[in-house]
């Protein structure tokens, strides 16, 4: 119920978010894939992503419980992830590798490990 | 200070085997990386900077989690002359999400360092203590989050990069400290103390200020500034500019070196080396030569 309650607040929450969405313009183009992120304490699911050199992603994020931070420091992209709401982040993998993303917003106990790897393949 | 060089030489006699950075401010200039700190007048003096104690942790990284801190108070107090002054940049707790606990540790951390021969001792947080309630607990016991004193001609800033939990210095702290700078000779001796890098060390480790940077650009028209700070558990030297940013070790695990592993999980403790990454700093203030020394000394004797 809860992620059908997220999928309706998501338009919404697209037009609110304005200038605090990455490339929301982008991310609007049907043909870019979404991919779901779902942020709780203290993980994000899924953790670990592959992308392909070249074509943009969509990263959707949402959070379960708390305020988070989703930043991808290799990409120069981060953003709050708020209770209640839906965060679009456009991600143009430009180059291949294996990156860090993490929860930079201190959130508790098991902050320091809030993080996955995204691989970018040729 | 009346005698810094045979304090120094007592160290290694001591066997506390201090390892003098060897790029006190003069010296690194010589080596290219560091910047001279002369700016107006000073006298000797020396303190000591104590960091990341994280009083409450248990685990495999530091099986004399309990006795850590107080082996290095005794460290501390046994120095043949004692600091002017100690300073701990932060993570003086361990945190945890149970408010009534961290308050406990809070107690406790207080307790311990009370046994310090030298009672002026400054305190920063660091996240562990303040970012899960916006340093609402830390404040009880330790007062402001940020502050300034002076000591015998050089200005101390303590910045809180920490209360807020998006690592944010913020817009009101950062008017406060242009204030405080604009109140100061240009050529004014600073030093700031604070817990997290205010460069990018690594923020894929979430080793950073996100507006650290705005910090610098105040900073940066003073030509005589150096940042003491905590957080990575582990010496780091790096100059951004004029400005020398130096990291001391920790009290209670050491971290890795900057993407060296996938993770940053504390290093391992080796029985046959225990305490090894951990330990303090002194640092000296010679007027003589205008410059900042730091001595690195371990939580015991080897």
């Amino acid at each position: 119920m809860q992620a059908t309650r997220r999928r309706l607040t998501l338009g919404l929450a697209g037009l609110l978010l304005g200038a605090g969405t990455i490339g929301l313009r982008a991310a609007t183009q049907p043909e870019e894939k979404v991919i779901k992120i779902l942020a709780r304490k203290f993980t994000y699911s899924p953790n670990k992503l592959t992308l392909k050199k070249g074509v943009p992603v969509v990263l959707e994020l949402t959070t379960a419980d708390v305020l988070m931070g989703f930043s991808v420091p290799d990409f120069d992209i981060r953003a709050d992830i708020i209770p209640g709401k839906v965060v679009r982040v456009r991600l143009v993998p430009d180059k291949v590798g294996t990156f860090a993303f993490l929860c930079d917003i201190f959130c508790g106990t098991g902050h320091e490990t809030m993080n996955g790897t995204i691989s970018v393949v040729a | 200070m009346k005698h810094p060089i045979d304090r120094r030489e007592f160290l290694k006699l001591a066997g506390l085997g201090g390892v003098v950075f060897a790029s006190s401010l003069g010296a690194a200039r010589a080596a290219g990386t560091m910047a001279a700190a002369k700016g107006g007048t000073y006298d000797d003096f020396y303190f000591v900077q104590l960091s990341d104690p994280h009083w409450g942790f248990e685990g495999p990284p530091n099986p004399d989690a309990k006795g850590t801190l107080k082996k290095a108070v005794a460290a501390v107090n046994s120095l043949s002359e004692q600091p002017d002054f100690i300073v701990f940049t932060g993570d003086l707790t361990h945190t945890t999400d149970d408010p009534k606990v961290r308050r406990q540790r809070l107690t406790q951390f207080k307790e311990i360092v009370s046994e310090l021969k030298v009672k002026d001792v400054r305190f920063m947080p660091g996240e562990h203590d303040a970012s899960l309630d916006r340093g609402e607990a830390y404040q009880e016991f330790f007062g402001k989050t940020h502050y300034t004193f002076d000591h015998k001609g050089v200005h101390f800033i303590a910045l809180d990069n920490v209360s807020d939990p998006r690592a944010l210095i913020g817009e009101e702290q950062l008017q406060w400290l242009a204030a405080d700078l604009k109140a100061q000779p240009q050529d004014a001796n600073i030093v700031v103390l604070t817990h997290r890098p205010l460069f990018d060390l690594y923020p894929q480790w979430d080793w950073a200020t996100r507006d650290g940077a705005q910090a610098i650009d105040l900073l940066m028209p003073h030509p005589h500034v150096t940042v003491f700070y905590g957080h990575i558990h582990q010496e780091h030297h790096k100059m951004t500019g004029h400005i020398a940013h130096h990291a001391a070790k920790g009290l209670m695990f050491p971290l890795p070196v900057a993407g060296s592993q996938p993770q940053r999980n504390p290093l391992p403790w080796d029985p046959a080396h225990p305490y090894q990454g951990l330990g303090f700093r002194d640092i000296e203030a010679e007027a003589k030569n205008a410059e900042f020394k730091l001595t690195e000394l371990p939580v015991q004797k080897a």
